[in-house]
Order: C-alpha cells, then sequence, then structure tokens
C-alpha cells in the first residue's frame, strides 16, 4: 500500500534524517543542501515522500493529505489548541529535537496590572489560549514569523519563545513566565490512515531505532498556567524624540547597509555575526531593532516603529487584510525586484488564468490556492472569481504543494528559476514587488522627531535617486 | 457544484418563522406588560468583554467564533456574540443615565459546536432586571418566565434552582487556593457537580455538610433549612447564601410554582453570584439564568446588582402544538388581469388587502385550486369574472362593491 509522508525542513531536519538512514528507509538527499521538496526512499519505492516547514506538516497530516508525518510537538499544540478535533495522533517519540516553549517577558514589566497586554509569538493559537487561561481581561494577540525575542519589553509584554531550556530566555534579557510546551520530535498520522493503512512495518523500524519507545503525552489543556509574575505591567510607547526604525533581517541586509551607507547612514553591526538584534547607527536619536520583513506593516500599524524597511509584497499583504490601516508606502528602494505570481503545475494543459478557470470549471472540488501571502491569495481568488475556494496559509516551501496539495500557488519569484526547476510554470502576474520604505499616516506631535524622519526620508530619496 | 449551507446553521423555514414569531410575540407582548424595555445589542462585540474571570467559562471561551476585523491590526479580536447578558451588560454601562432597568431582548447567539449536528446559532429570548438585587426580583424573574411558558401553551413546567453564592461560599470553606477555587467553581458551572466529591476538605464538618449538600435534590426546604442549622457554628461563611436561598424558596412556595433544588444544576456562566434558575418542560431544559451581583462593576460599571434569564426558542419552537401556531384564517384571493387593465387591478388588489384578504397577482404556474377565490379583471362588461375553486361557484359582475360585498368585506 502506498504511503505519503511529511518530513521537516530546518532544525530537526539533521536528527530525523539520521533517524531514517539507521531505520533502512535510503532517503536521497535529505540534507539541508536539497533542491528538491519530493524525495525517494530506495527502501519504499512506493512511498511519496515531501518536505516541509515544520509549522505546515500538522495541518497537512491532519487534513489528510499525508498519512504520517514527523515535527516538534509545539507545532502540534499549535494546532490542536484551536482544532482540538483534528485527525492527528500523536504515536511516537522520537526521542530527539528536545526544547521548550516558554511564555517569557522582560522582568521589568513585572508590576502591577497593565491595560491591553500584547502578545508576540509565532504560535498565535497558542498564545490566545494562553492568554485565556490567564483570564487577561485585555490582551491582543501579533502574530509573527519570527524574532520574537527581540519585541519585548517596547514592543511586546510578553512572546512565546522556544528554548533548549530556560537559560536561553537569559540571553535575551527575558525571564520564564510559564512553560507551555515541552517540546520534542514527534511522529504523528493521520487518524483515518492509521485504522485503515496497514503501517506495521515501517512503524517497526522507526520504533526499533528511537531510544525510548511510545510515551505517554500531557495534553495541552492539563498542563497549568503557573504565571510566576504578580502582575504584568503593559508597556509604554515611546514617547520620546527617537525614531524607531525596523531593519530585515536574512538576505536583504547587505542591499540595505549599502543604501543606507549612501544616505550617510551607518549602521554597526548590521548584518551581525552574533545574532544581535538591535545595532546602532552613527545618527543621533536613532533606535534600531532588526526584525522579520513580513512583520514589520503590523508592527508600524501598531506605532512600535515608525520607519521600516519591507517588500511592497508584504506591505501590500498588511493592506489586503487591514484597509483601513495606518501604514503607507514612503520610499521605493528599487532593488529586491520580485514578481508575485499565480503558478500551477507544468502539467496543466493552460497557459494563462483564464484558460486555466476555463479548465476548472469542469471540477466539483473546491480550488486550493495556497500561498505565503494569505490575504493577497484571498483577493485573487475573489476578483478572479475562482468560485469556491480554499487558501491553504504556508510558511514557505510553497512550490512543494503542488500539484498534490494544491492547485494553484501565488509565490514570488526573481527569474523563474525556483518555478522552473520544480516542473511549474507561471500563468499570472499579481504585480511586482521592491524592497521600500514604509512609515505611518500618523501625526508625529514631536518638533525634533518630525525632523528627524523627514531627514531620514529625504537622505533615502536622495541614495535612491542617485542609483 | 454542490450549494451547500454552513455546517451547524440552519435555515427557518415558513412552518419554523411562524413558531419562532409566535414565541417572540407572546414573549414581547409579556414583557411589555411588565414594564419591560426592548433593546438589541449589535452581533459583533469586542472579544475581551468575555475574556476575563468572572464572564465566560474557560470551556465556553474555548468555542466561540472569534477573528480579526479588518482593522484588527491591533491584534485585538472581536467575536460573534456568544452570550447574550454580558451585551447588555456592556450596553447599560455604555448608557450610565440609567438606574433600574428592565430590559429584554430577542437575539441569536453564536458558539462552535464540534459534531455539527447540534445548532452553531440559536436564538433567545431574555430579559434581565437590573438595579434590585431583593428575592423579589429574583422570583419576578422566575414568574415572568413561567407566564411565557404558559402562555405558549406548554405543561409540566418545572422550575430547577441552583445557588452559585451557595457553592462560592462551601469553596471558600475549603480554603483552596485561587486558581485552584476557580478551576472548580468552572467545572461545577460546566455539569461536573462530583468534582467536589473527589475534594479533601480541611475541615471535616465540611465533609458532613458536603454529604448533605450532594443529597440536596428536589423540593427539600426542609433540608436546606437543616443544613442551615447544622452549618450556623462551624461554617458561618455558608449562612448568607443558605439564607437567600432558603428565602427565595419560601417565596416560591407562597406563589405555588413548581420548583425542584439540584445544586448540579449549576451549570452555566461564570458571571452567576447568588440563585441559578432552569426551566424545563416535561424534563427538557427551555431556558436558564440567575443573578450576577458582580458582572457590571467587575465590567468596569458601577456596583450595582442584577439578574435575568434567557429562553431557548430553538428548543421552544420544537414543543409548541400545531393548535397554538396562530393560522390566518384569512382568504386567499388570486387577481388575474391583462396589461391594458394594470391601473385597475393593482388598485383593486390594494383595495381588498386593505379589506385584509391576502391578494397575489396572477403569475405563470400558479395553482387556483390553491385560493378561495380567483378574479378575472376584463376591459370591458362583465368586469369581473369571479370564481370559487373550491365551490364551483362562478359569478360575472360589473360593481366592484358587489364584489366587496361577495367576498365578505366591507
Amino acid at each position: 500500500m502506498a504511503f505519503r509522508i511529511a518530513l521537516p525542513k530546518g532544525r530537526l531536519l539533521k536528527e530525523t534524517s539520521a533517524l531514517l538512514e539507521k531505520s533502512g528507509w535510503k532517503i536521497e538527499g535529505y540534507n539541508t543542501q536539497m533542491r528538491h521538496y519530493r524525495l525517494l526512499s530506495k527502501k519504499y519505492p512506493e512511498m511519496g515522500i515531501k518536505v516541509f516547514q515544520e509549522k505546515d506538516i500538522p495541518i497537512q497530516v491532519a487534513v489528510g493529505n499525508y498519512d504520517i508525518g514527523i515535527c516538534g510537538l509545539n507545532w502540534i499544540e499549535e494546532l490542536l489548541v484551536k482544532y482540538p478535533s483534528s485527525a492527528i495522533d500523536k504515536i511516537l517519540d522520537l526521542g530527539y529535537g528536545e526544547g521548550a516553549l516558554f511564555a517569557a517577558m522582560r522582568p521589568e514589566m513585572m508590576r502591577g496590572t497593565g491595560t491591553i497586554i500584547r502578545i508576540a509569538s509565532e504560535y498565535s493559537n497558542l498564545a490566545e489560549s494562553f492568554a485565556e487561561r490567564l483570564r487577561l481581561k485585555r490582551f491582543s494577540i501579533l502574530p509573527l514569523w519570527g524574532a520574537a525575542e527581540v519585541y519585548p519589553p517596547e514592543s511586546a509584554e510578553i512572546v512565546l519563545l522556544t528554548g533548549k531550556t530556560e537559560k536561553d530566555l537569559v540571553k535575551h534579557k527575558l525571564v520564564n513566565l510559564s512553560l507551555l510546551v515541552k517540546t520534542k520530535a514527534y511522529l504523528i498520522a493521520n487518524k483515518n490512515s492509521l485504522k485503515k493503512k496497514d503501517m506495521t512495518q515501517i512503524l517497526a523500524a522507526l520504533t526499533k531505532n528511537v531510544p525510548h519507545g511510545i510515551h505517554e503525552i500531557d495534553e495541552i489543556n492539563n498542563i497549568p498556567v503557573i504565571v510566576r509574575a504578580v502582575g504584568i505591567n503593559a508597556g509604554k510607547q515611546n514617547a520620546n524624540d527617537k525614531v524607531r526604525i525596523a531593519l530585515p533581517d536574512g538576505h536583504q541586509q547587505s542591499h540595505v547597509c549599502s543604501i543606507f551607507k549612501q544616505a550617510g547612514i551607518y549602521v554597526h553591526d548590521y548584518p551581525s555575526k552574533t545574532g544581535n538584534r538591535r545595532p546602532v547607527s552613527n545618527i543621533e536619536g536613532i533606535l534600531i531593532k532588526v526584525i522579520r520583513p513580513q512583520d514589520m506593516p503590523l508592527q508600524v500599524a501598531n506605532d512600535n516603529f515608525d520607519l521600516a524597511i519591507t517588500g511592497r509584497d508584504w506591505f501590500t499583504e498588511h493592506k489586503y487584510q487591514f484597509p483601513s490601516s495606518p501604514v503607507v508606502e514612503l520610499v521605493d528602494l528599487k532593488y529586491g525586484r520580485v514578481r508575485l505570481v499565480a503558478v500551477i503545475s507544468k502539467d496543466m494543459p493552460a497557459e494563462n488564468i483564464d484558460e486555466w478557470q476555463r479548465n476548472r470549471h469542469q471540477s466539483h472540488s473546491a480550488c486550493r490556492v495556497a500561498s505565503e501571502y494569505t490575504n493577497i491569495a484571498d483577493n485573487y481568488a475573489r476578483d478572479k472569481r475562482l468560485g469556491r475556494y480554499r487558501i491553504i496559509p504556508t510558511w514557505g516551501a510553497t512550490e512543494a504543494f503542488l500539484p498534490e496539495d494544491a492547485d494553484i500557488l501565488i509565490e514570488n519569484t526573481e527569474t523563474g528559476g525556483t518555478i522552473a526547476r520544480h516542473n511549474l510554470k507561471i500563468i499570472d502576474t499579481l504585480f511586482e514587488s521592491t524592497v521600500c520604505l514604509i512609515g505611518s499616516k500618523r501625526i508625529i506631535y514631536d518638533k525634533i522627531k518630525q525632523k528627524r524622519v523627514k531627514r531620514i526620508i529625504e537622505a533615502l530619496e536622495s541614495a535612491v535617486g542617485a542609483n | 457544484m454542490k450549494v451547500e449551507r454552513c455546517k451547524g446553521f440552519k435555515d427557518f423555514v415558513p412552518e419554523d418563522m411562524k413558531r419562532f414569531r409566535l414565541i417572540e410575540n407572546i414573549f414581547r407582548d409579556i414583557c411589555f406588560h411588565w414594564g419591560y424595555h426592548e433593546i438589541r445589542t449589535p452581533t459583533l462585540e469586542y472579544l475581551y468583554l468575555f475574556t476575563s474571570a468572572g464572564t465566560l467559562t474557560p470551556g465556553k471561551l474555548r468555542r466561540v467564533y472569534s477573528f480579526l476585523d479588518w482593522d484588527g491590526w491591533s491584534g485585538e479580536r472581536v467575536v460573534l456574540k456568544p452570550e447574550a447578558t454580558i451585551p447588555v451588560a456592556r450596553y447599560y454601562i455604555d448608557n450610565p443615565q440609567k438606574g433600574f432597568s428592565r430590559l429584554f431582548y430577542v437575539t441569536n447567539v453564536f458558539m462552535f459546536e464540534e459534531t455539527g449536528r447540534e445548532p452553531r446559532e440559536r436564538w433567545q429570548c431574555g430579559a434581565e432586571l437590573i438595579g434590585g438585587n431583593s428575592v423579589i426580583t429574583d422570583s419576578e424573574l422566575v414568574m415572568l418566565a413561567l407566564n411565557v411558558l404558559k402562555k405558549l401553551g406548554l405543561n409540566n413546567l418545572e422550575v430547577t434552582l441552583s445557588h452559585a453564592g451557595l457553592i462560592r461560599a462551601f469553596l471558600d470553606e475549603m480554603e483552596l487556593d485561587p486558581q485552584e477555587h476557580g478551576r472548580i467553581f468552572d467545572r461545577i458551572l460546566d455539569g461536573e457537580l462530583e468534582t467536589l466529591a473527589n475534594i479533601k476538605p480541611v475541615k471535616p464538618e465540611l465533609i458532613q455538610v458536603l454529604g448533605l449538600l450532594l443529597k440536596l435534590k428536589g423540593k427539600s426546604p426542609g433540608l436546606l433549612k437543616n443544613i442551615r442549622v447544622i452549618s450556623a457554628r462551624t461554617l458561618p461563611g455558608l449562612i448568607p447564601a443558605l439564607d437567600n436561598f432558603i428565602t427565595i424558596i419560601d417565596l416560591l412556595e407562597k406563589t405555588e410554582c413548581n420548583y425542584k433544588i439540584d445544586l448540579s444544576y449549576g451549570k452555566g456562566f461564570e458571571y452567576y453570584t447568588g440563585v441559578i434558575f432552569h426551566f424545563s418542560v416535561d424534563k427538557e431544559i427551555v431556558g436558564g439564568g440567575g443573578r450576577y451581583d458582580q458582572l457590571i462593576p467587575q465590567m468596569g460599571g458601577s456596583d450595582i446588582p442584577a439578574a435575568g434569564f434567557a429562553l431557548y426558542m430553538d428548543r421552544l419552537s420544537k414543543l409548541i402544538k400545531a393548535e397554538n401556531i396562530d393560522t390566518i384564517n384569512t382568504n386567499r384571493v388570486l387577481v388575474d388581469f391583462a396589461p391594458k387593465v394594470v391601473k385597475e387591478g393593482f388598485k383593486i388588489a390594494t383595495l381588498l388587502r386593505e379589506s385584509g384578504l391576502i391578494v397575489e397577482l396572477a403569475s405563470k404556474g400558479q395553482q387556483e385550486t390553491e385560493y378561495d377565490w380567483v378574479i378575472e379583471l376584463k376591459s370591458k362588461s362583465p368586469t369581473f369574472v369571479i370564481n370559487n375553486p373550491k365551490d364551483g361557484r362562478k359569478l360575472e359582475l360589473d360593481s366592484f362593491t358587489e364584489v366587496m360585498r361577495l367576498l365578505g368585506c366591507n
């Protein structure tokens, strides 16, 4: 019988690969340099193996696209806490990937009670459940793509962070508020597959090679919320004259650096070899933080930053979700040019979106649109009148979804090379995106700050103009 | 592609709507005569209204429909109204000019239900009495609800009474830590009274009283009074709640209300502080309510007591007997006319409607046999050709006055 298995990218890849090797699966190319997400096992050639971001795996197994999957307990609980009836069973503790998910905060925030408690996290479902179990009177959840550790105290009171132990929080100057999940790598299975399919051979091989066999697992709702703080103080916004700037992490850093240099702004320790997310600059009155570009528009909207450098793709994504958001594009920095495109499998007989839609009209199932940009994808599906459709949110590696797990993707591409390599083709271009400086429509009342913001905008404008 | 309704949501077909309107009309009419004023709160509210302690139990909170609004970039979520009382309390706080308020509402509430076989959208009609905290006000609400149920033609009515104040006072005596206290109280309100039996109380006298409390079932004011005597010396904390409960029961005894006591009927909302009541028809629960003196102050309003109840319209509508549904006994008339006499056609249809008849304009595919009268309007004499498909009578008339007379209109 054919099986389908979802394997993780990222932090669990190395140990998962070693375990599967030990279990004699003989999978080719499952390593950090892999160029394809669809892999083959020499031992089980009929098995469909695909590699996903860890966060996507519980969802893929729960909806039945995959029979089994491997991922951390943190992501399993993130799904189950919101959707307890999801069709997944945790079947085997694999004995690696140990760590914990903590709710953490700055020690200076542990005073009195504040008004709105902001919880920033990649785990928005667990964050919501934590706030509810804590019986917080008023809270808001700021969903993040990453770098949660840099948010407190100015941009959030509480963050949810993973670490090996509590000590990992100390390096970010945070303290543990509550342990939410003791995480480990787990083998999970789709409930129906477990009932109907004979997976004994595969499970036996895996069980033999994990140290402790099957464990009892704490249900998330039974772990008591132990809060060490007496109260949490809502952080005050920076009311002074400092300009708060968000700079991107990742591959954009060197470009930002060179444009800033041309504008006469020198940022020390950026990009940072030590992972410093609070670099300093030569200009007086600037506070810099390094965060994910995806998270910037929301942060500017919430007045956690005055200026930020992100892609127009993420700015548009934000505006589609919150049309009346105060965030505006200030300067087009004219680099990092990508196109947002609609992508289908190369085997589909269509060259453009209209042709593809005409062919789809005969289909009775809902159209599955996979994208990191859920709001852009949603907007596109409505504009193109795709009829009954489902948006499948992804966390990167979206190319892996076609053709089995989605019908169409909304993706960004620079040259189209990655798309072609995955046997896919572009059938529509939504818009072109470059990196831009964003800010807020909100009025800046502080005269000094007003001047500083203006000076930075002008400096960047002239730097771009000089290019 | 299949056209589907959302799972857990239903259409009200015309037959359902007749039942729905009957309940609504009787409820509104009675509330109006008891001095209550109707309000309607929005479908969407901020989630935080329902998340703080003393509002919804965590079990309920996990099933609300919450999401980010189009301007929800701050991350604060909104929710489809999961229950009706908290929005009324919010309204009351929003409008501080009110002192004593008698309010009623008819509304839908939303709560996720896993199987999709039970409704996820439910309709309630309820009343809230804000500003009074005497036992008379508690009884007023019970009597008001019973008045509605009787008027709906329902028999075998019963009121089951429990007391959140008594359960709270008992937990206080157990000297649990605040988190444990809250957790157990929530579980009891989620219907698990047996949770109490599993705790080992610090004071031995509590075991004795606990045994009696768990036995407290049926029409037993005597038992309640005996518990009071036993507790008076060793558990004085229970006395105010017991006294309150006894007084309410004595009062209901006098009104000849059919009641029973059952503490395990505490099931409800975390905001209850005093008596909790459930109404049942032939043992099926059709409504509930109670006293919630701390809700308004906890939500940031003034220190004002309140109590209320809601009747579950979806359950009631299944229990209403067909003969009680107000079948409109009005004759149905079909008027057929050619484009040439369109002006006259509309005019006579209007006149007939104003006389109390149901008048439809003829269109292809309508069955004449469904009507009491079919009137054909012509441009020349005889102007009116009238037939009665039920008895086969056929008449030709020229005067509209004669037509009116024939149809029994004044």
